[in-house]
């Protein structure tokens, strides 16, 4: 299969035209300014992955989806898990913006009986498809949401499983046993996203527990391995609509991110893993890149 | 004599009593689940045939998944299917299921709120020759510890069937624990299972009014030993009562506290670390509710190894004896 190429629009429900691509921009711009907006009111949280997966998040909700912000519920949605958690200021923005609930709402993240737990939790958010936090499991979750989809509708459903997880995650032994798992199950319609952007908490991935030949490795568990930019709307477009289209073996997208993207000054630095502008310095830098 | 509502089997004291795999309940339990709702699906983790999952394989191929070694995934997978609304049986282990996999348990399933049961063999010393790495000994506390989660500890094969069978039907997380071997068959067709709800099981033939000796309280196959312990007290003139506390959590306090009214102190009996056990859990509930002496019979923060299961629960310290002179420690605590 990975000789297949490139797959054109065709195959994908929406044309990504220039002028949606233009309108993307303008909404991750939006996201990235609520996303620096709500860290620095909750004083804590993840920046730099937040940062660096708003264009995948704003390709996702305002092109790709099929979902209903205002049924959320809605059978015959597509699923996105996120399986890396700590990086849900870019999933509640997003959702926020594309009008699961108010944008005002997002100030209430990390907050006592706010909706925007610190990590996800459908107890308090039941639009989110799963609960996460702890690394490792998402992909397990939605192999058994396609798994139970299979079960039910044969292999011609026509939703799509789509699991967004980090680089650092795939430290995780039960990420692996899910790779394995979905290999041998063939589940055609999951679309992993591997947020590439090299850091985790302690330093570089390549220095903490060296990842690479990251692709090699997917794709010597029987997965379709596509790489892309980030940040780039268009080859994003490109490879999801080559994901569905393979239809012998699921999918991986590895998604070369900038961690912190929009904000220069922190841009690449493993040291915005896990925290938020709290210096009135840092708030200064933030704000003034996201205005 | 035994409580004569319960419809037991009145074999029991019997040498020759009717063995029967504890597993086997289970398969059989699943097969009915499968048949009854076709959303019940079952995965297992290498361990298809020890489990007894093989008959619900054969009947629903689609609805059967093989995980291989991986109990992590096993959990997380069936998490998944449950959020779709499926109910997931899933079994190994209870070593690997829930030991090696609490944290994905308590996220994936308990803080996610879905209804995945989670099926444990080989808990207890009883496990024998595989020894003490295979003997699960303190997945009890590692699940009635957990928020929503339900902790099933069910006597007798057919228990377990009725066990499996009732937990289907509901949508909270479940773990149900069960041995290795085959143990005698306690309970009877007609014999009530209701999740959460205790039973006196046992009760000597002296006994007119509501107050006794001494009051037991078992899970698991242990009943067993306890009801014969039970016999040869009243034999010796005690006033006993036995509750088969099948249900850990949510724990049918009612039952617990009128029996320590009753009885003035309880014997708490199981196969399982005392540590955050079934006896720690009635234990929170009489130290709240009706302080009574409590001895304590389970294992003292000990590994197993190998040997026959007789062996074994003689040298530690849960055998019939050792109940014996529980019930006279407690008996000599009261007031």
């Amino acid at each position: 299969m990975r000789s297949r190429g490139s797959i054109d629009c065709r195959l994908h429900k929406m044309l990504l035209t220039q002028d949606k691509i233009k309108l993307l921009e303008k909404k991750a711009a939006a996201i990235r300014r609520s996303i620096v907006e709500m860290l620095i009111e909750a004083r804590s949280g993840h920046l730099a992955g937040a940062m660096g997966m708003a264009d995948i998040f704003t390709y996702l909700y305002f092109h790709a989806l099929k979902h209903d912000p205002k049924n959320p519920k809605w059978k015959y949605r597509d699923r996105l898990v996120l399986s890396n958690g700590h990086i849900c200021p870019a999933l509640y923005a997003t959702m926020a913006h594309a009008g699961y609930f108010p944008v005002r709402e997002l100030e209430t993240l990390r907050k006592f009986g706010s909706r925007l737990q610190g990590h996800p939790h459908r107890d308090f958010l039941p639009s989110l498809e799963t609960s996460s936090g702890p690394l490792g499991s998402g992909l397990s979750q939605t192999i058994g949401m396609a798994l139970s989809d299979r079960i039910d509708s044969g292999k011609s459903s026509g939703r799509q499983y789509y699991c967004m997880m980090s680089d650092g995650e795939l430290d995780e032994g039960n990420s692996w046993e899910a790779i394995m798992l979905a290999g041998k199950e063939k589940i055609q319609n999951l679309t992993v996203i591997v947020d590439r952007n090299n850091i985790q908490i302690d330093g570089f991935t390549e220095d903490i527990m060296p990842l690479n030949p990251l692709a090699d490795k997917w794709r010597s568990f029987n997965w379709h391995v596509q790489e892309v930019n980030g940040h780039d709307f268009s080859e994003i477009d490109r490879a999801v609509g080559e994901a569905h289209a393979v239809y012998d073996r699921p999918s991986v997208i590895i998604a070369h991110t900038i961690p912190s993207k929009g904000i220069p000054e922190f841009e690449r630095k493993f040291e915005w893993h896990g925290k938020a502008p709290t210096t009135a310095e840092e708030i200064k830098v933030a704000l003034r890149a996201v205005k | 004599m035994l409580n004569p509502s319960l419809n037991l089997n009145s074999h029991l004291f019997n040498r020759d009593v009717e063995l029967a795999s504890m597993r086997a309940g289970f398969g059989e339990g699943l097969v009915n689940a499968g048949k009854a709702d076709k959303d019940v699906v079952a995965l297992c983790a290498d361990l298809t045939e020890s489990l007894q999952m093989e008959a619900f394989k054969q009947k629903f191929p689609n609805r059967f998944i093989e995980i291989g070694v991986a109990e992590q995934n096993l959990v997380t997978v069936a998490s998944g299917l449950a959020m779709a609304g499926k109910i997931p049986f899933i079994g190994s282990y209870a070593i690997f299921s829930p030991g090696r996999n609490w944290e994905q348990i308590r996220t994936t399933v308990c803080y996610n709120d879905v209804p995945v049961k989670i099926i444990g063999s080989h808990a207890g010393v009883t496990v024998g020759a595989d020894g003490g790495s295979h003997q699960a000994l303190e997945d009890i506390a590692l699940m009635r510890v957990l928020p929503r989660m339900v902790v099933i500890c069910p006597c007798d094969a057919i228990e377990a069937r009725k066990a499996t069978e009732a937990s289907a039907k509901t949508d909270q997380p479940t773990y149900m624990r069960l041995g290795r071997d085959k143990t005698p068959i306690m309970t009877g067709e007609k014999t009530p299972f209701d999740i959460g709800k205790a039973h006196i099981v046992y009760q000597s033939e002296r006994l007119t009014g509501s107050s006794c000796d001494i009051g037991i309280i078992a899970t698991g196959p242990i009943l067993y030993r306890a009801l014969r312990v039970a016999k040869k007290l009243s034999e010796e003139g005690k006033a006993v009562r036995v509750m088969n506390l099948s249900t850990i959590k949510p724990l049918d306090e009612k039952a617990i506290i009128k029996l320590a009214r009753d009885a003035g102190a309880i014997v708490t009996v199981e196969d399982h670390q005392i540590a955050g056990g079934m006896g720690s859990a009635v234990a929170e509930c009489l130290a709240e509710h009706f302080p009574v002496p409590i001895e304590f019979v389970g294992i003292k923060d000990r590994f197993g190894q190998s040997g026959t299961p007789q062996e074994l629960v003689k040298h530690y310290g849960i055998d019939e004896m050792h109940i014996y002179d529980a019930v006279h420690r407690a008996m000599l605590r009261k007031k």
